[in-house]
């Protein structure tokens, strides 16, 4: 897991800005996932169906990769159930009070040069580091 | 429904990136969030390419009145910055460093059916529930009226 890997690092962070740039160019929206999921309790009428299309090739790329060339899934997560929730609703109810998450700020609203996306960059992944520094060299978890 | 078909593929390049970069291995996250410790800079490189090819995507738009498939091109309309941005950044944050996990990548895990994966993102939806219900109550008001 120490492995360093930027090449297939890079090639994937260009599929997904090649995904970001397709869903604008061709359908006129944002790719921001929490934007997406969480837009779906307001959304109306032709607005559901791109959403959900979405979130179906989400979900089905990693399976047609693990599934057709054996790669991808990663170890099972050693988290406590508890902690699990906890993160869980910190991450759903922050990306929507803050408009947005590693997709919509990080890659969408720092292409589009939106100030708004870089300081919310900046302190999640700041918050995000902090968090780990706690846990692992404070608390030794 | 080529608007549907846009987004689909958009999904699966996403979905196939976010494996292919690691960003889907909660492990690899922290390992980058990790800066004190035995720091794995690899995610960096996710950003560095995203961004350029996003931004080519934004700036040939830019020509058009309309995307290829949809209505409109439905820009953020919120603008400066305000309390509520940083808030929810931060407490993002705070939860990515506690699993690795973001909501992209914590529902792409879902196919591979780790229970622990599937207890996040319950969680996760959740949350954004619980932000969404003022908003909701005003659109059913709304509505009655």
């Amino acid at each position: 897991m120490d492995a360093f890997t930027p090449y297939s690092s890079a090639a994937g962070g260009a599929l997904i800005g090649a995904a970001a740039a397709l869903l604008w160019y061709g359908a006129g929206r944002i790719m921001g996932v929490s934007g997406i999921v969480g837009g779906l309790a307001t959304a109306r009428g032709s607005d559901i169906g791109w959403r959900l299309c979405f979130l179906a090739g989400l979900l089905a790329a990693p399976l047609l990769l693990w599934a057709g060339a054996g790669i991808g899934r990663p170890a099972a997560l050693q988290a406590s159930p508890m902690l699990l929730i906890v993160a869980g609703l910190l991450v759903g109810y922050g990306t929507r009070l803050g408009s947005g998450c590693t997709s919509g700020h990080g890659v969408c609203g720092l292409a589009r040069l939106s100030f708004r996306s870089l300081i919310a960059t900046g302190l999640f992944m700041a918050s995000g580091a902090a968090v780990v520094f706690v846990a692992r060299h404070l608390l030794g978890a | 429904m080529p608007m549907m078909i846009v987004a689909l593929v958009s999904g699966l390049l996403f979905g196939a990136g976010l494996v292919v970069s690691g960003m889907i291995d909660p492990a690899k996250v922290l390992a980058f969030l990790d800066v004190a410790g035995n720091w794995d800079p690899s995610l960096a490189f996710v950003m560095g390419t995203a961004i350029p090819i996003a931004m080519i995507g934004f700036r040939a738009a830019r020509r058009c009145e309309r995307p290829v498939c949809g209505d409109r091109f439905a820009a953020p309309t919120k603008s400066g910055l305000d309390a509520r941005l940083a808030l929810g950044a931060v407490l993002f944050g705070a939860g990515w460093g506690l699993v690795g996990y973001c909501p992209g990548p914590a529902l792409a895990a879902l196919s591979y059916g780790d229970p622990a994966t599937w207890l996040f993102v319950v969680a996760m939806v959740a949350g954004m529930g619980a932000h969404s219900l003022p908003a909701l109550r005003r659109t059913e008001q709304r509505s009655k009226a």
